[in-house]
């Protein structure tokens, strides 16, 4: 079976900045893969020309999702083929509230019983007329931005640091819900695979991730069992990563 | 007992001498040209309007079937073609033409051109001298009719001139709601619609009012409008202009004479084509505890011109609240907006203004974050402008509300 996702000898910049200097990664249909590093690394980088931001221009290297060329696809056409993204830091859509979107992206017909229930579990229910991320905590635009992905439903999900600006109490919140968006919670619900962008590694005591990588000056480094990577960062930092490889 | 002779003679000779008196703002209109005068005969109910003529209504929020409309007034060009008060609202408003007003009732003297001057340009001086009916409605105390009262002035030909003179008054306790509608049935006509709006509200008095303008390339328009607002009482005004014009200025006053009272303006302005637009609101805050909010939304498309101004001025001994928020969208390199906020206060010591004024492009960012969504980028811009222009407006029929979308998705493509 071919790969889900993989990239070929990825080069990205933002505004002549080069950021991204040859990245190889692959991955499988079902898996869950983390990815730590530094500030400044480029994981959001990763995440955000995965998806197809305009801002990140490719300059060399390919992407293929699902066996199909999408280096060239724009984000509604990747959206489209199944990649959908939880942002770090989603704006704030004044005059557009969550219910209004919730109802444009619920193409799958998804019954209002079910939207209710998963509002109810998000604790969403009174953010629903509020115009989208308008004065939303930290936690909350990450309940939105999991709600959202719940009800699009994408194959491959992108999550950039599902723990930040999220306090303690809400981190249980979040790690179920991810763990529900992936099919996790259900023996017999599909299974979706994720990309997680984690600091912290919180998010690990509740998804049970397949591999790790350490994001370093723009390249893919240690592929190895995240739960290891993250005991080494604790213990060694991530520069000695980019040392020993 | 009709309103003394003397009186209108007094109007009369005002008028007479400022015929000629350019206004403040706004291209300067030759109104010599427009001397089109067509009479009509009344007809028994709107759906026996033709088919062009209904077209028109409708998009300016007119209900045919009058479903839930508490009366009905309509004129075509300079004559009343249908007037109406559902029976079960008898006794709670009444609705004619305000030359019947005139003829009625001798305390008409106390409300006409009593707010708006009538020497403030050449525009009120050609209403007073030619006037060409427009609608008084008054609902009486303590009256609150469940459902609007919808008012269409529409012009059907061309070089007319369409002179109204509206007035309302919502006595001590009553509320009101108006929908109207100014249109044209003839896409190309050439034209000009005078309009002056003198509404008054009384004590703990409330009046929603809701206007739509649906004007076409060749058509300018010079609307007039003040509001007098008593003690506890309040007005709250819807305002939409989603069709090109070739010119209107119009900026709109309410007194808020009375403590307690307060005024609301929002204001939804979509320039297209060439329009000259130059629209505002003025709130003036002369009572204790009055409480003032401007909200104007603005898209520039094509190669439109939009002045959107927002005064606010208080000389209250007391406390005032008010606040300005004027928004506007550029879709077109070709088009212009000027937000023009003026916040004035007369030795009111206690007065609170505020405003906060933008101008920008469509935000890229939350067009690309629906993107991400699974949503076009075609649909993402036209959800965030309706957004936006927020057109939650009550009673306005839902295919009303899809055509504002479609001019929205047919413009904002031009905006990334």
């Amino acid at each position: 079976m071919e790969e889900m996702l993989k990239t070929e000898d990825l080069w990205v910049s933002i505004e002549d900045r080069q950021v991204l200097k040859g990245v190889y990664f692959s991955m499988n249909y079902g898996e869950i893969n983390v990815l730590f590093g530094p500030n400044g690394a480029g994981k959001t980088t990763l995440m955000m020309t995965l998806m197809g931001f305009p801002k990140y221009k490719v300059e060399q290297g390919k992407i293929y999702f699902k066996g199909e060329d999408i280096t060239h696809l724009d984000l509604y056409e990747r959206a489209k083929l199944g990649l959908g993204i939880s942002f770090q830091r989603p704006p704030t859509v004044k005059g557009v509230s969550l219910e209004k979107l919730i109802g444009i992206i619920n193409t799958n017909g998804r019954s209002r019983e079910y939207l209710d229930s998963i509002i109810d579990k998000l604790n969403l229910s009174g953010h629903m007329h509020r115009g989208l991320n308008d004065g939303f905590s930290g936690g909350e635009m990450k309940r939105s931005e999991l709600l959202q992905l719940m009800v699009q439903r994408p194959d491959l999900v992108l999550i950039d640091e599902p723990e930040s600006g999220v306090d303690i109490e809400n981190i249980a919140l979040v790690g179920e819900a991810i763990n529900s968006l992936l099919g996790k919670d259900k023996v017999k619900d599909k299974k979706r695979s994720a990309i997680i962008i984690t600091h912290t590694g919180y998010i690990l005591d509740f998804v049970n991730a397949d591999k790790g990588y350490i994001v370093f000056d723009g390249k893919l480094l240690c592929r190895g069992n995240p739960r290891d990577i993250l005991s080494e960062i604790k213990k060694h930092g991530y520069r000695r990563c980019a040392e020993c490889r | 007992m009709p309103v003394r002779r003397e009186y209108l003679k007094e109007i009369e000779e005002k008028a007479l001498k400022a015929k000629d008196k350019k206004a403040l703002y706004g291209p300067d209109i030759d109104i010599e040209k427009y001397t089109q005068h067509i009479e009509r005969g009344k007809i028994e109910s709107l759906e026996s309007l033709s088919r062009q003529v209904k077209e028109a209504a409708i998009l300016t929020g007119i209900s045919l079937e009058e479903k839930e409309r508490a009366g009905s007034y309509m004129q075509i060009d300079q004559s009343v073609v249908y007037e109406s008060l559902n029976k079960s609202y008898e006794g709670q408003l009444e609705i004619m033409s305000t030359p019947d007003a005139l003829e009625k009732y001798d305390w008409m003297e106390e409300y006409f051109w009593k707010a708006v001057p009538v020497d403030m340009d050449k525009y009120t001086a050609q209403v007073a001298l030619n006037m060409t009916h427009g609608y008084f409605i008054r609902v009486f105390p303590n009256q609150k009719p469940q459902y609007p009262v919808q008012s269409c002035l529409l012009v059907a030909e061309n070089y007319v001139s369409q002179n109204v003179h509206n007035i309302i008054i919502v006595e001590e306790g009553a509320e009101l709601q108006v929908i109207t509608g100014c249109s044209l049935s003839k896409n190309d006509a050439e034209g000009i619609h005078l309009g002056i709006s003198e509404f008054y509200i009384k004590k703990g008095g409330k009046l929603f009012f809701t206007m739509i303008h649906n004007w076409a390339d060749n058509f300018h328009v010079r609307p007039r409008t003040k509001i007098i607002v008593e003690e506890d009482g309040s007005y709250i005004n819807n305002y939409v202009l989603l069709k090109p014009v070739k010119s209107i200025q119009s900026f709109p006053v309410a007194h808020l004479k009375g403590d307690r009272s307060s005024a609301k303006f929002n204001t939804v302005i979509y320039g297209l084509k060439d329009s000259y637009i130059d629209l505002g609101s003025r709130i003036i805050l002369e009572g204790e505890n009055t409480r003032g909010e401007s909200v104007a939304r603005t898209i520039g498309a094509d190669e439109s011109v939009i002045y959107s101004r927002g005064d606010l001025i208080a000389t209250t001994k007391g406390y005032c609240l008010a606040h300005l928020d004027c928004r506007g969208i550029l879709f077109s390199k070709k088009s212009k907006i000027f937000a023009i906020p003026e916040l004035v206060s007369e030795g009111s010591m206690k007065s609170e203004l505020s405003h906060e004024a933008s101008i920008g492009p469509i935000a890229e960012e939350q067009v690309e974050y629906l993107m991400s969504r699974g949503i076009s980028k075609d649909d993402a811009v036209s959800v965030i402008t309706s957004g936006f222009l927020n057109l939650d407006i009550p009673y306005i029929p839902e295919f009303l509300d899809k055509n504002i979308k479609e001019v929205i998705k047919a413009t904002a493509k031009d905006a990334l």
